[in-house]
């Protein structure tokens, strides 16, 4: 008795399975997409930029794809073990979104060459690993150009983390920006040397804004130092999001990311069949960057001339980095008519002319 | 240099050293009763969390710090079940500590990273707060600070002239006798634990309520090590605590203020001189202490249960 009722039992199991294995063929299963946060959601920043652009594309292709998010994953270790994770469920596209999940991902990529991996920010490629970055020194530079202008004093100042290619070239946009509006403009500089330490950020930013600095900008993860400006009624500009909420007088605008338009992308070509490994710069004129919305207290002219340089940018008219430029010596860094490459960009370490203090070595 | 910029200078000190001021006097109360709490790191973040999260909620920053002095004691008492009355590795669970509450205030702080409060504002004392050079320092504050005065007055005067701050010594030092003289070294060591917690607590709130009024992920950034060291650096005396959290807070942000200033000193040299400091001083204390005797309570980290 018992043996036939485990013979159909198995009849059962083996009819359910081919039923299963037909309905998968006829109904695609949606592409299972991930994502990898570095950091908590929340309501601003770097992660908070990557999961508005998930939730866009969720919506747009509704059940094509099914979008999973895992945040707060500490770089190193933890970071191969969450993407490994990943990939050995059964997901198909993984978006691994901060500089220190470059290796993890290139290793796990090995593992499984099947499914396909986008890294942020990073520089290496592999057979099925493309990697995507945001120009924001675009960004910044339209954000440069606000702050050249609404300095009183002259004095722009900028809290950094490390002095690394990619904050100095932050660095140097907002001051090329700036220089636009205002031919006079000095930028101090403060390395805090951490990217994270909300109270060493605020002590950075008070010491520029002591130095007579009323345009304060940093090149870190925390909000402190606008909200360091709004305590003192200095001006102020954001990075990542809108930082709007924590200086709601003094923040001027803030150089933001937009990545739905790289992960709609991604996204149709592995579903097309298309996806290939490539490594993709994007900026103003693929939308991936972007300024927030403007303080009414910035003069109409003011963001007209900003919105015509960027108007160029877009259309290729116009480089950030369009000679002639010189640096802190005088030195013709960028002849006249020539722009900087992206290899060049990727390897700034000087500061243009106007910039105040060394970089340390 | 002017004498405006001794005046930052100072200013900034004192508001750096507070959270480090806060903490390391609850450490040292904890550790004179013989109990060494490595979970400072993990109890600051706690509080900052709940901190924030109260204060955002009921809209009112007493709120904010209240229920960080609770949840900084909540935490503690944890420590002090596991280590005291189950009598487990104090170092251990210390770290436990500090990566649980790591753990727990961003898993409590997540729905509140990029919301904002009005923080504590800076309070000026009249005439006080006129005094050249040191004026601005000590007298143009906010409440937290000055309530950190306070309470580094109170726990001199305790520890140097009562009775309380002699049984409290003589339950770190030797328990034993302490227990035979009919002290409840149990009690007492559970007491001074909580003042710990309390006191990582109100560090924690004066961080996320008063320093830079935000939560965010991490935002005691190792203060609770640095106060931890302090202790030892202060040879566990309260005096030196103040004097050690304040050269601490002044070694931490003295290269963002030279920079500022332009002075052209590397900040990786600059940034190393807290833990520099530390060093020089292990090192010297060491040397003295081979000479003239412990300074460290004697029953320091060692487990203790009363005879049956």
């Amino acid at each position: 008795m018992t043996l036939l009722t485990r013979k159909k039992f198995l009849r059962v199991l083996g009819a359910t399975a081919a039923l299963l294995t037909l309905s998968a063929n006829v109904f695609a299963a949606p592409l299972k997409v991930g994502f990898v946060y570095v950091s908590p959601i929340g309501d601003a920043g770097w992660t908070y930029q990557h999961d508005e652009a998930r939730k866009i594309v969720q919506q747009e292709f509704g059940d094509k794809i099914e979008t999973t998010f895992v945040e707060s994953v500490a770089e190193g270790a933890d970071a191969e073990r969450v993407i490994r994770n990943m990939a050995s469920r059964g997901y198909d596209l993984i978006f691994t979104t901060s500089f220190g999940y470059m290796n993890p991902t290139i290793k796990v990529g090995k593992m499984f060459p099947k499914v396909k991996f986008e890294h942020a920010t990073g520089y290496k490629t592999a057979a099925n690993v493309g990697n995507y970055q945001a120009r924001d020194y675009e960004g910044r530079f339209l954000a440069g150009m606000i702050a050249g202008a609404m300095s009183k004093k002259n004095v722009i100042g900028y809290v950094g983390a490390f002095p690394i290619p990619e904050v100095i070239r932050g660095i140097n946009s907002f001051m090329l920006g700036a220089q636009v509006m205002n031919p006079d403009i000095k930028m101090k500089v403060v390395w805090v040397n951490t990217w994270h330490d909300p109270a060493k950020e605020r002590e950075a930013a008070e010491s520029l804004i002591l130095q007579g600095a009323d345009v304060i900008t940093m090149h870190t993860d925390s909000a402190a130092t606008i909200q360091a400006a709004e305590a003192k009624g200095v001006y102020s500009v954001g990075f990542n999001s809108d930082m709007s909420a924590y200086g709601p007088k003094t923040h001027l605008t803030s150089s933001t990311q937009h990545w739905e338009s790289i992960y709609r992308a991604k996204i149709q070509a592995v579903l097309d069949g298309t996806w290939k490994p490539e490594a993709i710069w994007h900026g103003l004129r693929e939308g991936v960057v972007a300024l927030s919305p403007m303080n009414p207290l910035v003069p109409k002219e003011v963001v007209e001339k900003m919105e015509a340089y960027k108007m160029e940018i877009v259309a290729g008219s116009r480089a950030v980095y369009q000679g002639p430029i010189y640096d802190q010596a005088g030195a013709l860094k960028v002849a006249e008519g020539k722009t900087l490459s992206d290899e060049e960009l990727h390897q700034q370490n000087w500061y243009v002319k106007g910039i105040e203090g060394k970089i340390p070595q | 240099m002017d004498i405006g910029m001794f005046e930052n200078i100072l200013f900034a000190m004192v508001r750096t050293g507070t959270p480090l001021l806060l903490v390391a006097l609850g450490a040292m109360m904890s550790e004179r009763a013989g109990v060494l709490n490595l979970g400072q790191e993990g109890m600051i973040l706690v509080g900052a969390a709940c901190g924030f999260i109260a204060a955002y909620a009921g809209s009112s920053l007493g709120w904010g710090v209240l229920a960080a002095v609770i949840s900084g004691v909540v935490v503690s008492l944890l420590f002090a079940f596991i280590a005291l009355t189950l009598i487990s590795n104090q170092v251990a669970t210390g770290l436990a500590l500090t990566i649980f509450g790591t753990g727990l205030s961003a898993f409590l702080g997540a729905g509140y990273v990029g919301q904002t409060i009005t923080g504590f504002n800076t309070v000026k004392i009249p005439l006080l707060g006129d005094i050249p050079l040191i004026g601005k320092a000590l007298f143009e504050q906010d409440l937290l600070v000055y309530l950190a005065f306070a309470l580094f007055a109170a726990v001199f005067v305790v520890m140097r002239y009562t009775r309380l701050g002699l049984i409290i010594r003589a339950v770190g030092e030797n328990p034993d006798v302490a227990h035979a003289l009919g002290y409840k070294v149990m009690r007492v060591r559970y007491g001074a634990v909580m003042f710990g917690g309390a006191m990582a607590g109100l560090a924690g709130a004066y961080l996320s309520l008063a320093y830079t009024p935000m939560w965010s992920e991490g935002i005691a950034a190792g203060r609770g090590w640095i106060a931890l060291a302090l202790v030892v650096f202060a040879s566990w005396r309260t005096e030196r605590i103040l004097l050690g959290a304040w050269l601490f807070g002044f070694a931490s942000i003295l290269h963002l203020l030279l920079q500022g200033y332009g002075y052209e000193i590397s900040p990786n040299l600059l940034a190393m001189l807290p833990y520099v400091v530390t060093i020089v001083v292990l090192v010297l204390m060491m040397y003295r202490q081979q000479n003239q005797g412990l300074f460290a309570p004697r029953s320091l980290g060692q487990p203790w249960h009363s005879p049956k």
